[in-house]
């Protein structure tokens, strides 16, 4: 009962201040900054494409035709043709199709990836930040340890001990990558939570501990982990192109995921570059909309103002 | 000072004993067993039963352990399998190969981060800060490996300015002395080795250095931007300090803390940054052994690479704390 009356006249003194809250004013700044708006653009007809990519794709991934196959000879791939506006690739497939249904494949595996990481690290965080003593220092002790191998390193050790590489083993692994940075972060926003007024006096009010924890301390500790999620999303399709190009990609043929083209199209670099082309700028452009929009996002939270 | 560096090596021992125990526990957990993954193909269950008592695998697992322990710690990783031989001394072959490549890659990033990250600074909203920013946003988001084929197929394909992989050409006639190319061209006053080498070197380090160079500008930017901002700077500028002198012992030593810390910090993304490039330009290091045994499944090697990879940036990043007290007489050890 208190707690609600406490919560309910805390939101009213916020109204009457005039003040809004530090939410509101970082989406405030953000839908003034260009930068943001540029990420976000890029973000939004990223997710469009990925979303109706089966309904604009006029063919299937998989799919081969024997207009290119025919046309297909070592050191010759058929380019742009009629029905085929980016011509075949290295298989004799419609390489448009393949590009779009691609990125679909590609915010699967960057947001999977994040996602899972972040569920895990936040858990972690939330465990070592609440509870601090012995349970925070083993939690910490071993995300140490992640942390003490390089990224890739780590993604790669993860990676092979599938024992064929396929989309799930690339996920786990770049989501692996992610674990210890969200539940360090996270752990140390909680900490600095812990002795705070609020949560002192949610505390004194007769709140229980999980309550406290959940509702109190993580919603205010949570903002710079959600700028590093935003940040981590561009890494991580990054990441995955990374390991199919060391052979731990997907080993289905069918599979059409931009990291996975770039890295297969590196053997016919000489014969039709564009194959390597088209899903590397893809790739760039969609790492640097998820690095803008992180960026802007860690501008407008951070409650210094507006630097 | 000699009291923080025995603490924070009493640090890292507890970190690397942990490390140990999960790439013991990794090697456990893969597919059935590492009997099975050494084998490979030829296992059979009498074969898997057969190694597993060689290896010892049929012990209690902490003698297991302790026995992994011991050999991690007098170097022994066993031999790698797809060449038979000791995996240290293979490490031993590679490393000065990549040494060099990331040095180099490093030395690049700094030397030209720290000026173009303080000149984005100085000319902050300016057409050079726009740029530069953009620069290093782009820089971030360009698979290392595909810069690495661009930069082999324009400069070294098109142009032919530079060699497109290898360390040296085959008919230099080098004298093997320390096993790093440009070092040994040099002591050996063999100087046309050093300059090929050098040109080889040329391209893979410039693809190696794009990421950790546009980290470091970034860092340096928004540092040297905080440092500008502060009181003490606006004092020694209203006091009449040629502007020369305050941007080296005000701005610059200030604002060259955190970016410290980054250069640590990068010595983990060339590691893995190397692994990528080395596979493009044949480069023959850390990077290949690391791929080789990747694709053939080579565990022995893998364990190997990554306990000592760990050991490396750890002990890096040591060296850049211990820097702290160079350039900050504040921090007292």
């Amino acid at each position: 009962m208190s707690t609600t009356w406490a919560t309910r006249r805390k939101t009213r003194i916020d109204d009457l201040s005039a003040g809004r809250s530090l939410t509101s004013e970082a989406f405030r700044r953000l839908r003034r900054d260009p930068v943001a708006l540029t990420g976000a653009t890029i973000i939004g007809v990223f997710v469009v494409i990925a979303a109706l990519a089966p309904l604009i794709a006029p063919h299937g991934a998989a799919e081969a035709f024997p207009a290119l196959q025919e046309n297909l000879r070592p050191g010759s791939i058929p380019g742009p043709q009629d029905g085929f506006p980016l011509g075949g690739d290295q298989l004799g497939r419609d390489f448009y199709s393949r590009m779009l249904l691609a990125s679909q494949q590609t915010l699967l595996v960057g947001v999977l990836a994040t996602v899972i990481g972040l569920i895990v690290g936040i858990v972690i965080g939330t465990l070592a930040g609440a509870f601090g003593g012995w349970v925070d220092t083993v939690l910490m002790r071993v995300t140490d340890v992640l942390l003490a191998v390089p990224s890739l390193l780590l993604a790669i050790s993860v990676a092979a001990l599938a024992a064929s590489p396929s989309q799930t083993t690339v996920i786990i692994a770049v989501a692996v990558v992610g674990v210890p940075i969200f539940a360090r972060l996270l752990r140390g926003s909680m900490l600095s939570q812990r002795d705070s007024d609020h949560v002192i006096a949610a505390t004194a009010l007769g709140v229980k501990r999980p309550a406290v924890v959940l509702r109190h301390m993580l919603p205010n500790a949570i903002g710079p982990v959600i700028v590093q999620a935003t940040l981590t999303l561009a890494t991580a399709i990054l990441d995955a192109a990374a390991l199919s190009f060391l052979g731990l990609g997907d080993a289905d043929p069918g599979r059409a995921e931009w990291g996975l083209m770039l890295a297969q199209a590196q053997s016919y670099l000489d014969v039709r570059p564009a194959l390597a082309f088209y899903p590397a700028i893809a790739i760039i452009v969609v790492a640097l909309g998820f690095t803008l929009l992180g960026e802007s996002l860690r501008e407008a939270l951070d409650p210094k103002g507006s630097r | 000072m000699l009291r923080f560096v025995l603490r924070r090596l009493a640090q890292v021992v507890p970190t690397l004993l942990l490390l140990s125990l999960l790439v013991f526990a990794w090697l456990r957990s893969l597919p059935g067993g590492p009997a099975s993954a050494f084998l490979g193909d030829r296992a059979t269950p009498e074969r898997i039963a057969e190694l597993n008592r060689v290896l010892g695998l049929d012990q209690p697992i902490f003698v297991q352990y302790g026995r992994f322990l011991g050999r991690v710690l007098t170097g022994d990783f066993g031999a790698s399998t797809i060449t038979g031989q000791p995996v240290l001394a293979e490490i031993g072959r590679a490393l000065p190969a990549t040494v060099e490549l990331s040095v180099l890659a490093l030395v690049i990033a700094v030397a030209l981060g720290i000026p173009l990250g303080y000149l984005a600074a100085q000319h902050r909203g300016g057409p050079v800060d726009i740029a530069t920013v953009i620069g290093t946003l782009i820089g971030v988001a360009v698979p290392v490996f595909f810069l690495g084929y661009l930069l082999k197929a324009f400069f070294a394909v098109e142009l032919g300015w530079f060699p497109p992989s290898g360390r040296l050409s085959i008919d230099v006639d080098a004298t093997n002395v320390t096993g790093f190319v440009v070092l040994d061209g040099l002591l050996t006053r063999e100087f046309d080795a050093s300059l090929d080498a050098l040109s080889h070197l040329v391209l893979p380090a410039v693809a190696l250095a794009t990421i950790p160079l546009a980290v470091i500008v970034r860092i340096t930017r928004a540092s040297v931007l905080d440092v500008l901002g502060s009181d003490f700077v606006r004092t020694a500028n209203s006091k009449g300090l040629a502007p020369g002198t305050v941007r080296s012992r005000h701005v610059l030593r200030n604002a060259l803390l955190p970016v410290s810390t980054t250069i640590g910090l990068q010595v983990g993304l060339l590691l893995a940054g190397a692994v990528l490039t080395e596979k493009v330009f044949v480069w023959g290091g850390i990077g290949t052994l690391l791929a080789d045994a990747i694709t053939l499944k080579d565990y022995p090697r893998l364990q190997a690479l990554l306990l000592l990879g760990a050991l490396v940036y750890v002990l890096v990043n040591l060296l850049v704390d211990l820097s702290y007290a160079i350039i900050d007489p504040r921090v007292r050890l």
